[in-house]
């Protein structure tokens, strides 16, 4: 199982570095928070299997759950931005 | 034997989650809009996160520590909803132009 869970977290890390591809060379700006806001999501996934490889997955839950705080926060703040801004130039 | 088959339906829903997963990427990465990369990624990632959240608890077992594991797609069913109506709005908003099939040259648009 632990193999299994491992050979999981590393395709989930080959599809983080698709996304981080439309977030570099996205046409626009929104696009880029769209892609940012996936790798987010990824990243929780990623950091509760790095608890159950590891075995110590009821502190890295907290750390997880903080996480994905954080990303809604930063997404949401973004959007905010553009929506005061009125243009995405 | 009940720890074997508790192994094997965890695995099939992280492996569904896993295909989810994929299929947002897939979405991100080729369709050719905005509107549409939000349209993948707001439902795929949503539905592949309370899939393998979901084999894990199988994985591990009913006690106290499911119910935190229950907080995150509890939380995400909230987030993202929210994240994708604020960035559509601010596309609206900006006056993104959303894209259009083109009439292939020498034919006339019906």
């Amino acid at each position: 199982m632990r193999v299994f869970l491992t050979l999981v977290s590393f395709y989930l890390c080959v599809l983080v570095f698709i996304n981080l591809y439309r977030a570099i060379y996205g046409p626009d700006i929104l696009t880029r928070i769209i892609a940012i806001n996936a790798i987010g999501t990824k990243t929780v996934m990623i950091l509760i299997l790095i608890g159950f490889i590891y075995e110590r997955v009821e502190m890295f839950i907290d750390i997880a759950i903080v996480y994905a705080l954080l990303s809604f926060i930063a997404t949401i703040v973004a959007a905010k931005y553009f929506l005061t801004r009125r243009s995405i130039e | 034997m009940f720890h074997t088959l508790q192994v094997i339906v965890g695995g099939c829903f992280v492996v569904a989650g896993l295909f989810f997963f994929t299929t947002a990427t897939l979405g991100l990465l080729r369709f050719p809009d905005f509107y549409c990369r939000l349209h993948a990624t707001g439902k795929g990632d949503t539905l592949g996160t309370l899939l393998m959240i979901a084999g894990f608890i199988i994985y591990e077992g009913f006690h106290l520590l499911s119910l935190k594991f229950v907080l995150i797609p509890l939380f995400l069913f909230l987030a993202s909803p929210t994240v994708t109506h604020s960035i559509g709005r601010a596309g609206v908003t900006c006056e993104v132009e959303p894209w259009e099939k083109r009439e292939k040259e020498g034919e006339e648009a019906a």
